[in-house]
């Protein structure tokens, strides 16, 4: 290796690089820093102003939020969503991946079109409105997790990885009486466990981020999903600005809170889950990445 | 892929393999999927025929007049027609403007020597991401709005003494939303970019330092042309998008002294047909917008098969 030398120009250069990056690591974490001291400030004191370091502290605005009028059951159907939607998305995806790549299937190529092209065209919004009430979906369940069963952009990804994976392990299994059903399970899902889990947290996401369904088809509150009550709770927050936490929440007993307070809370609780479990899986993310700007 | 053959090979290729019964089987676990995607996205396609009817929901369809291209006059009188179609050029050509600070981004931390920053920076910026538009606009409000952390900090230093309702401003509403989409999506967009600087063979940059060329020339002549091909596709597929300028983040952003500026294609018809219960003329103004898409589509892909010899879709 060649010592390399340090000029002059080299130190300005990354001084003003690390400077400026630096500057932006700050303007994207602090608004998250912001809400995070927010939330543990003392609710009236916060009132006052905070900036870098919580104003007193207290854990009453998530006592207050928690108590919040169905909390508790947007918690279980933003989890449901993101579980049950996750598991379809993958299994669906990958077995048709899987089908994709058999050379013996019949129109193969044809009905590889007929599903990826649904990636470019939209019929838009009212004739999707439409077609989701006549099939029954308005106020269920399903809505949130069978629309996105196939995804063309994750099919590409898992038949590009099923390609490469080599034929003879199949073929063994083949010769053993294994059918195509059994090899996927057995062999091919499993072997493909890296794509899978890439895209299994790209799914994940998603399921937890998506709310437009549940604004424009779900009104049973039972189905309301942890975005959209704090959606909700925006858009009172902002016309009802002066409105006291105590009129927010159902019990009588809990200690008055700015809405402000309660509005950061519920924003730290929603993002939380991608907060925490975002750096552990920061490496199916980058993968992902890779692979899409391969495919360009 | 299509290839011509001589007229007496023709008949060999074109000898279908006999279809066997396990292509039988394979048939038969595909067509539920076939059905799905069917069922999800070429069924709605046939909802377009409301634009063509003077359709009112709760009349069965078959009671009503057929208005044929009526509705599609209608919008070339429609005046909100046009202030709509201006906020999304607006706002998609303000994106377009913003496409290579990420580029320059993703160059500046491909400088970056000490690996633990860099990693740390990448994670840390790609985060806003995978964060809903709800959640950005929720911490946008905490930090924009009167008693949100900006204008208190600006007021105690004593730089303004009445807040500012930067959300609300109607005269930048436009720079004030790229500004935000920037913030959420600068990282994620450097990265891709990243991706393909690293991808770039590490010989080019040695041989250039040997011919002497500092940092800056090794930039412009080996990474700027490395990552071209990528930032192309990229903004063919933008101008593909055109019209589809972000449904969710103006639909979150929305309030009464903005929405005139920001109110998008996607939100129009969005507010004819599910608030002004008007069906068939949102469906019409849709259907626009998608057919415009996907001609645009065709077209980019067309000029990009041209540039570059290969087909983005």
């Amino acid at each position: 290796m060649v010592k390399k030398r340090i000029s002059k120009a080299d130190v300005i250069f990354h001084s003003i690089n690390y400077s400026l990056l630096t500057l932006l690591l700050i303007v994207t974490i602090y608004p998250f820093y912001y809400i995070f001291i927010y939330s543990i400030s003392d609710s009236f004191e916060a009132q006052k102003g905070v900036y870098l370091w919580p104003a007193g502290f207290s854990l009453d605005a998530y006592e207050s939020a928690l108590r919040l009028r169905g909390i508790s059951d947007a918690a279980i159907v933003s989890v449901s969503r993101t579980l049950i939607g996750t598991v379809i998305t993958v299994l669906c995806s990958a077995f048709f991946a899987y089908l994709i790549t058999k050379r013996e299937m019949p129109f193969r190529k044809a009905i590889y079109r007929f599903v990826l092209i649904t990636m470019y065209f939209n019929a838009g919004f009212i004739p999707w409105y439409l077609t989701m009430k006549a099939y029954g979906l308005q106020n269920t369940f399903l809505l949130y997790v069978l629309p996105s069963a196939l995804v063309g952009f994750y099919i590409i990804l898992i038949k590009t990885f099923m390609e490469q994976l080599p034929p003879s392990l199949e073929e063994s299994a083949k010769i053993d009486g294994a059918g195509y059903f059994k090899i996927f399970t057995h062999i091919v899902f499993p072997l493909s466990m890296p794509i899978i889990a890439t895209i299994a947290v790209f799914a994940a996401v998603g399921q937890w981020n998506t709310w437009f369904d549940n604004f424009f088809l779900v009104s049973d509150p039972k189905l309301q999903t942890l975005q959209l009550l704090l959606y909700n709770f925006l858009s009172q927050t902002s016309s009802l600005a002066g409105m006291t936490g105590e009129e927010l929440t159902q019990t009588g007993q809990v200690k008055v809170m700015t809405p402000q307070s309660v509005q950061m809370t519920i924003t730290m609780l929603v993002t939380l889950p991608i907060v925490v479990v975002y750096p552990f899986l920061q490496r199916f993310f980058v993968k992902g990445i890779m692979l899409g700007a391969v495919k360009g | 892929m299509e290839l011509s053959y001589s007229s007496e090979q023709l008949p060999l290729k074109k000898k279908r393999r006999p279809i066997r019964k396990e292509g039988i089987v394979l048939l038969c676990m595909a067509v539920p999927f076939i059905l799905a995607a069917f069922a999800f996205h070429y069924v709605p396609l046939f909802g377009w025929i409301y634009a063509f009817f003077d359709y009112r929901p709760g009349i069965p369809l078959s009671k009503t007049a057929f208005v044929g291209f009526e509705h599609f006059r209608e919008m070339l009188m429609d005046r909100n027609m046009v202030r709509v179609l201006v906020n999304t050029l607006a706002l998609s050509f303000l994106a377009l403007l913003c496409a290579p600070i990420p580029l320059v981004l993703a160059i500046m931390i491909s400088e970056v020597k000490n690996n633990r920053f860099k990693k740390w920076f990448q994670t840390t910026s790609t985060l806003p991401h995978y964060i809903s538009w709800v959640i950005i606009y929720s911490l946008a409000f905490s930090m924009f709005s009167s008693e949100g952390a900006i204008n208190t900090i600006l007021m105690r230093l004593g730089f303004i003494d009445m807040p500012v309702n930067v959300l609300g401003n109607s005269e930048h509403a436009w720079l004030t939303q790229t500004l935000i989409l920037l913030w959420k999506s600068i990282g994620w967009n450097a990265i891709i970019y990243l991706a393909a600087i690293v991808s770039i063979d590490n010989e080019l940059y040695d041989a250039a330092k040997v011919d002497g060329a500092g940092r800056f020339r090794s930039i412009m002549h080996i990474t700027v042309p490395g990552i071209m091909p990528t930032f192309i596709v990229l903004q063919l597929l933008a101008v593909s998008n055109l019209l589809s300028a972000g449904f969710e983040q103006y639909l979150v952003f929305t309030n009464v002294m903005v929405a005139d500026r920001i109110e998008v294609l996607d939100l129009y018809v969005y507010r004819l047909g599910l608030v002004m219960n008007d069906y068939p003329y949102s469906t019409a103004v849709g259907m626009f917008k998608s057919v415009i898409s996907i001609i645009l589509l065709f077209l980019v892909n067309g000029l990009s098969k041209r540039i570059r010899g290969e087909s983005i879709v």
